[in-house]
């Protein structure tokens, strides 16, 4: 055999590498634009928008977790510090667009139509959480890590056979990165070319575990690479790092160039969930407060207050409309009608089969 | 000796077989560090360090085939899955790859595994956290599935499911963690798995029932008593497999049968012990078996689950209408 000409590569030289990642972003953590063109064409108005949003949703939040500590909300997963990512990514989507989602995904719900007192029956765990209205375009928040991920393919599919220009965005966590269903997901919509955008929220943590224990890759985002897709990582606490990353993911989907992975850095301010979680036996006091440096409230009010945006009078406004809202919704939640057996007995098929039918008689009062 | 918690007595056995037996590895989501959502592995990563304690990638299936290549490497894995209903995604390991290896390789290999998941409902945690799954795994041959009612059982029974050279799929009732404290002795001692306990002596009914049904069903006994009714509750502790001699021996005393179970009614736990007893106890029953048991739902909505468990109500009505036979 002739010898090539051309010197063959050396085992070394062939190995894959993976670039050095760049995190993407817009504002600063002191609220200045470092990116000039990436800011995205929003109004005055729109960026107010943002901004109430996410003070109604911190207000929100603070509300529900001392809620869950009086034992009056079920199971609840506080989101201070994930807001920007939140909030960002849902104002980014069209109404008709799918989200399917994590447990602690539940502000991008709201604002996509799924009523607040909703939201409070779910996290107490009355089968009327889940009756997402009709016309309300999301899926139940999900227990099981990974299976939002997978499914999203199949909603998608259903978009894109009906021939709409809708997309799907779904979430999940670093934990959730770990799964093999996270992997799957991505193959699958790059297969197939669908109209996804999957979201990883890197919070740091999964309960007590952190993100350095759950991959030995040098970030989340490049593990959309090996599924053949477009992959970035973010700057999670930056909303118009967020809100642009995901628009232009969502145009691509919409025009049927695929789906794309969005690894978010953020952090959990707050416990894992209102359930017990210590977050002092696995991480020092001093960590969510260095974190507040660059929380996503205090940035974008200052990029605000720097264009004479925002006002103290304004913050104090959604404020107030946050506590009143929070109050009449949870009041709307408590005098919901009780559950009963019967009912949820009816609630597993379509037609109650026989031996259900004469379960019943045990519980009828 | 010591009252302990059951979570207590768990920690205490996990504790007893690291330290005998250098095989033995614990690994899991959050059971290094943080000692177990439940506490169950408190302390055991410091005392015995990251190598033999450890935490795990969020991932399931991840844990189910570390725990069987281990296993089929002599070692003795102890792997916790957070909450039973994610036992789902690791279903290949525990009812597949680690139950059929021993047959598959004719005995070259075995996988002496304890899958250890949390389950049972009456603590309002969310969806998928306390389903009764027993009846999908006991439904399995070549695993083992043990589930304690109290924390010297507790101790004993996960001591000997990491003894054994099969798999065990050890089940530990969330209600029963923390609201049951017993006797427990220090060090070690072993409650053997598949040998039923009479909990409460009796002469005119047996009920049998395992977990949280032991204590819902001692107080339908109490209730009996009153009434006239001498009630045998016998605690299963091994679900698979089951202890017929001591269920036989029972109702060849009493001649009455109840099975309590917490999970949904169909193809359960009580289905099988039901027809095991009509092949070995027929002759000597007076009335049909019933069982109390949760519907065929999935489990109540949290806010509804006090109702959807099986109560002590129910059990005593079943123990009226098996004897008005
Ligand atoms: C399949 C599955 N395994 C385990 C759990 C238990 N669990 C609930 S939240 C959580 C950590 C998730 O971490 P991450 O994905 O980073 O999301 P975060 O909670 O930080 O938003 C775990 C292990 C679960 N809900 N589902
Ligand atoms: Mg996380």
């Amino acid at each position: 055999m002739a010898r090539t000409k051309q010197k063959a590569q050396s085992l070394l030289e062939s190995e894959i590498k993976v670039a050095p990642i760049t995190t993407f972003s817009v504002l600063s953590p002191e609220g200045k634009i470092v990116n000039e063109d990436e800011v995205p064409g929003l109004s005055d108005e729109q960026l107010q928008e943002l901004m109430k949003r996410m003070v109604f949703t911190r207000v929100w939040d603070q509300r529900a977790t001392g809620l869950a500590r009086q034992g009056r909300l079920g199971f609840y997963a506080p989101v201070a510090g994930q807001e920007a990512t939140m909030i960002g990514s849902q104002y980014a989507l069209d109404k008709e667009d799918f989200i399917l989602p994590g447990y602690r995904d539940i502000p991008q719900l709201h604002f996509h139509g799924y009523p607040m007192y909703q939201a409070f029956l779910w996290s107490r765990g009355h089968q009327h959480g889940g009756q997402i209205p009709e016309g309300v375009n999301v899926l139940l928040p999900q227990i099981i890590i990974g299976a939002q991920y997978v499914q999203a393919s199949g909603v998608a599919m259903a978009l894109k056979k009906r021939n709409t220009k809708n997309i799907v965005i779904t979430y999940t966590g670093d934990g959730g990165s770990s799964q093999g269903d996270f992997y799957e997901a991505m193959n699958f919509a790059g297969v197939y070319k669908l109209p996804v955008v999957f979201v990883v929220q890197n919070n740091r943590y999964a309960i007590s575990t952190p993100v350095t224990k759950q991959t030995a890759a040098a970030s989340l985002a490049q593990k959309g690479i090996a599924a053949g897709i477009p992959s970035i990582q973010v700057d999670g606490m930056d909303v118009l790092a967020v809100y642009q990353a995901v628009s232009k993911a969502k145009e691509r989907a919409a025009n049927g160039e695929g789906p794309t992975l969005i690894e978010a850095l953020n952090y959990r301010i707050g416990p894992h969930s209102m359930s017990g979680d210590d977050p002092t036996r696995y991480r020092t006091k001093e960590e969510p407060t260095e974190w507040e440096q660059k929380e996503p409230l205090t940035r974008f009010r200052a990029y605000l207050e720097g264009k004479k945006l925002w006002t103290e009078e304004m913050e104090t406004g959604v404020i107030e409309e946050a506590k009143n809202t929070v109050t009449a919704e949870i009041k709307k939640a408590d005098q919901y009608p009780k559950m009963k057996i019967v009912d949820l007995i009816d609630s597993m098929y379509e037609t109650t089969p026989p031996h259900l039918e004469e379960q019943k008689a045990e519980y009828a009062d | 000796m010591a009252q302990l918690t059951m979570v207590k007595a768990i920690n205490d056995a996990l504790r007893v077989e690291l330290s005998k037996d250098e095989n033995t590895l614990i690994f899991g989501e959050d059971v290094g560090v943080n000692g177990g959502v439940f506490r169950a592995t408190e302390n055991l990563q410091k005392e015995f360090g990251v190598d033999r304690v450890f935490d795990t990638p969020l991932a399931e299936s991840g844990i189910g085939g570390l725990a069987v290549g281990l296993g089929s490497q002599g070692f003795r894995p102890i792997a916790e899955i957070q909450f039973i209903g994610f036992i789902f995604e690791a279903m290949d390991s525990i009812l597949v790859q680690a139950p059929r290896l021993r047959y598959r390789s004719g005995g070259r290999y075995n996988c002496p595994v304890t899958f250890r998941a949390p389950f049972g409902a009456g603590v309002k945690s969310p969806e998928l956290h306390s389903d009764s799954l027993e009846g999908l795994i006991t439904q399995t041959p070549g695993i083992k599935v043990v589930c304690p009612s109290n924390p010297y059982d507790a101790k004993g029974l996960l001591i000997s499911s990491i003894r054994d050279n099969d798999p065990v799929f050890f089940m530990e009732h969330l209600k029963l963690y923390f609201s049951v404290k017993g006797e427990v002795p220090e060090g070690e001692y072993t409650v053997p798995i598949g040998k039923a306990n009479v909990v409460r002596e009796g002469k005119d009914v047996s009920i049998f029932t395992y977990g949280a049904m032991v204590h819902t069903s001692l107080k339908a006994a109490e209730a009996a008593e009153k009434e006239g009714v001498s009630v045998e509750v016998i605690d299963l502790r091994t679900l698979s497999p089951l202890d017929m001699d001591t269920v036989v021996q029972s109702i060849e005393k009493t001649n009455r049968a109840i099975v309590v179970q917490e999970a949904p009614k169909q193809a359960g736990i009580a289905g099988e012990l039901i027809a095991q007893i009509n092949e070995k106890a027929i002759f000597h029953l007076e009335a049909p078996v019933l069982r109390v048991t949760g519907p065929s739902t999935v489990l109540g909505f949290p806010l509804i689950e006090e109702e959807w468990i099986p109560s002590p109500a129910r059990v005593q009505k079943a123990i009226q209408k098996v004897m008005s036979y």
